[in-house]
């Protein structure tokens, strides 16, 4: 008796493309890497019963010696069921997820990029501040100075205002960068709402590929 | 059983399997009774818990004087049937995880009473719960391999359901971070269970040491990394924690407090008994070392940088296993004593403090330290609450926290090697730098002055708008438009962001109690990600009378874990033995295998 190559190979097909899909950001095509990734696990189980051989049922008149390890087996029963309830549960969490927000993907932990980048806009706003505060005091000292300024303050008044435009500008820029993560769950309900009217999930999900 | 075993001790080995059929019958109970007899179902957990605690006591003892109490379920011999195995390291760890999760059940019930969430606790929350309990209970007393693998997975699947209470958005984005590395280190420790099976033909634990001891050493080594691996990820050590502090810290406070203490700790204990039992001459050890000092190192400062007080207690968490590995890559007795001593002090304290995180939120609003202030004077219980179990954790000198980092640091000397040395230093950096997390804690949750919103009970906290950027420039956009551009002041925002309102008034008062009702009160959005209090994932009312049970089950525990301190000469002996009894194997084997 001699064992069998194929089952390793289909196993470690399975594994990779399950591991594979696994490195996805939709919910759903993570439940199929980890349905791969079970089926493969149980077939590479599967191959540590050694050679074939004959059910393991006593009293068919097979030695014990030519039946197969039926340990491997009961192994596999039981990865199935917990399997198969896990693959519920993440069912449910797709579903619940593009219910809630209009896609699937597995979302960036907001308050991870917040701390990460709170010192980099901390930096930023204090420098453009002090820009701007430069401008405002020479715009100021001259308004308060003499009348016959007054082309000279129209120049420093417009240099205030691009000083301020950029400040506000780049503000706007970190605070859409914030709210981008955000942007998914903001548009939650809507999505959803129309969605549910004129497509189905698999769209959604599927869409990227088209 | 022919080693004679006296009456106590055959009773004993009956009492075994309890800790799992127990909650597991109590869920089943649960849920034919369905949503009625809340009162009644609130009992049964109770007394269940307190059972299976009793049982454990029960085990403890008997585990100490007669060696370990096997169970052969079904009377089946090793090879083929499961075994329940109760040693002094089992039944120390579930004493400690029954005693704490007894203590988080009471305070769930107190928190979901508090907030008029009668029904989705017992429906969800407590079968769940329960599950959980056991899933834990068959992790620790598991005695093949598979059934570790199942207790994993009940556990497991059990953890879901809580991370996921009330499905919103901000718990569905933990949980898929957290299932999806939970599914991929299951199918990791299936993988590595039948890599175990596959060289030696069993998955029983007492008879894999003789089975080891035949094989090459680089198919013990791998076999070895198999299994570390995944008990790192449970365990969330530092490479395989990122996913720690992205999932826990949405969950409900009883919630994050039971996974904090409990789930990494099943990690540990695994990582114990394997490296133990089964690869008592590793080669692994200075990768182990490794892994503690970055573990160590890299959690801390984490925690340092962070502004969310549950995320700041998460890195901590993740920081402190440094601590348990570093006991169990010196291999030695007396590092092995250290990380056990550990584990029992850290589950208690770490649970502690998460569940008066919760306490805060509910008097303060908000976990977000940016927010709170002031609650020394406002709430001076909670204050005690929080400064012992802090510096517990920190380890100052009188307290556990102290005790367990002292002996691990005197098993590094004694160690004597150059990467146990640098491993010294770096425990007593990070117990510096942990005492520098929770000094800053108390200096802006506590000691500071109070924002005038806290004192403002009963307003609900809502948070539309998140983040403390978007605040302030909001601020100053507000206030540049009611300024003519000539005046225009750099300093704190002194606007607030008309944002968020009560709940519903009625709401609102009900869970008001005492306080003053303000529940149509206004106040300005919190920093941070969106909260998600409740069980059912919505903000938490804030009063000043925090509910009874709540305060009760935390000062237990508060108590609990000044019980290592007290009982710290007794509990060393114990762990001495416990350490002795891991070493020398043949108690173990013997018990399961002498029948």
């Amino acid at each position: 008796m001699t064992l069998t190559l194929a089952l390793v190979v289909v196993g470690g097909t399975l594994f990779g493309a399950g591991t594979t899909l696994l490195l996805c950001r939709p919910l759903t095509r993570i439940l199929l890497g980890s349905v791969l990734l079970g089926n493969g696990t149980n077939i590479l189980v599967l191959t540590t019963a050694g050679a074939a051989g004959h059910a393991p049922l006593l009293g068919f008149g097979h030695d014990t010696s030519s039946i197969v390890d039926p340990l491997p087996q009961a192994f596999i029963l039981t990865a199935i069921v917990i399997t198969l309830a896990l693959t519920a549960f993440l069912v449910t969490m797709a579903y619940r997820a593009w219910q809630l927000s209009g896609s699937d993907d597995v979302q960036d932990d907001v308050e991870d990029i917040r701390v990460a980048r709170r010192a980099v806009y901390m930096e930023e706003r204090e420098r453009l501040r002090a820009t701007y505060n430069d401008w405002r005091e020479a715009y100021q000292s001259m308004v308060g100075s003499e009348e016959e300024q007054r082309a000279a303050e129209r120049r420093a008044y417009q240099r205030l205002g691009k000083a301020r435009d950029r400040y506000r500008e780049l503000k706007d820029r970190a605070r859409a960068d914030a709210r981008a993560h955000r942007a998914r769950q903001a548009r939650a309900e809507q999505t959803a709402e129309e969605t549910a009217e004129e497509d189905d999930p698999w769209e959604t999900i599927l869409g990227a590929d088209r | 059983m022919s080693a004679g075993p006296s009456e106590a001790a055959s009773v004993a080995s009956a009492l075994v399997p309890l800790p799992v059929i127990l909650p597991l019958f109590a869920a089943g109970l649960k849920l034919a009774i369905g949503l009625r007899l809340q009162r009644t179902q609130r009992a049964i957990s109770i007394v269940v818990l307190s059972l299976v605690v009793i049982v454990s006591l029960v085990l403890l003892v008997v585990a100490d004087k007669e060696g370990p109490q096997v169970m052969y379920a079904g009377g089946w011999a090793p090879p083929v049937g499961v075994v329940l195995v109760a040693d002094r390291l089992s039944a120390l760890m579930l004493v400690v995880s029954t005693s704490v999760t007894l203590g988080v059940l009471v305070y769930s019930n107190g928190q979901g009473m508090a907030d008029r969430e009668g029904a989705t606790p017992l429906s969800v929350f407590h079968p769940s719960y329960l599950v959980l309990v056991a899933g834990v209970s068959d992790t620790f007393l598991a005695g093949d391999l598979f059934n570790l693998y199942v207790g994993f997975e009940i556990m497991l699947v059990a953890s879901f359901v809580l991370l996921t209470l009330g499905g919103t958005i901000a718990r569905i984005r933990a949980g898929a971070t957290y299932a999806i590395v939970s599914l991929l280190s299951s199918v990791l420790f299936l993988v590595a269970i039948v890599m175990v099976y596959g060289a030696t033909g069993t998955v029983t634990m007492a008879e894999l040491p003789a089975a080891i001891e035949k094989l090459p050493d680089g198919v013990t080594t791998l076999m070895e990394i198999g299994l570390l691996g995944v008990f790192g990820i449970k365990a969330a050590v530092f490479p395989l924690a990122a996913w720690l502090p992205d999932s826990y810290p949405t969950a409900p406070a009883p919630v994050t407090a039971v996974f904090a203490g409990l789930l990494t700790k099943v990690g540990v204990y695994s990582m114990l008994r394997s490296q133990t039992l089964f690869f008592p001459g590793t080669r692994l050890t200075d990768v182990l070392m490794i892994v503690a000092l970055l573990s160590l190192l890299v959690g801390i400062v984490g925690a340092v940088a962070q502004t969310d007080l549950k995320r700041l207690l998460s890195f901590t968490l993740i920081s402190h296993m440094g601590y348990m590995i570093f006991g169990i890559a010196l291999a030695t007795p007396e590092g092995f004593e250290g990380a056990i001593f550990y584990v029992a002090h850290h589950i208690t304290v770490q649970t502690t403090l998460f569940l008066v995180v919760g306490l805060i939120e509910r008097r303060g609003g908000s976990t977000d330290l940016q927010r709170l202030g002031g609650l020394a004077t406002l709430s001076p219980l909670l204050a005690v609450l929080f400064f012992i179990p802090a510096m517990n954790l920190a380890g100052i000198p009188p307290l556990s926290g102290f005790l367990g980092k002292l002996g691990l640091l005197r098993a590094g000397v004694a160690d004597g090697s150059v990467l146990a040395y640098v491993l010294v230093a770096g425990g007593t950096l990070t117990s510096l730098l942990t005492l520098y997390a929770m000094a800053k804690v108390w200096n802006l949750a506590f000691w500071r002055a109070a924002p005038a919103e806290l004192y403002e009970v009963g307003a609900v906290l809502d948070s539309e708008e998140t983040d403390e950027e978007t605040d302030e420039s909001e601020a100053e956009a507000s206030r540049e438009q009611g300024e003519t551009g000539t005046a225009f002041d750099t300093g704190a925002p002194a606007s607030q962001p008309p944002v968020g309102s009560g709940r519903a008034p009625e709401e609102a008062h009900a869970a008001v109690g005492t306080a003053t009702d303000t529940g149509r009160q206004e106040a300005p959005a919190p920093a941070g990600h969106t909260q998600a209090a409740t069980f059912g994932g919505q903000q938490v009312t804030t009063t000043t009378r925090l509910p009874a049970s709540m305060i009760g089950s935390t000062v237990g525990l508060v108590l609990f874990g000044l019980a290592f301190t007290a009982l710290a000469g007794p509990l060393f002996d114990f762990t001495g033995r416990t350490a002795d009894e891991l070493i020398e194997r043949t108690p173990y084997v013997s018990a399961v295998m002498d029948r």
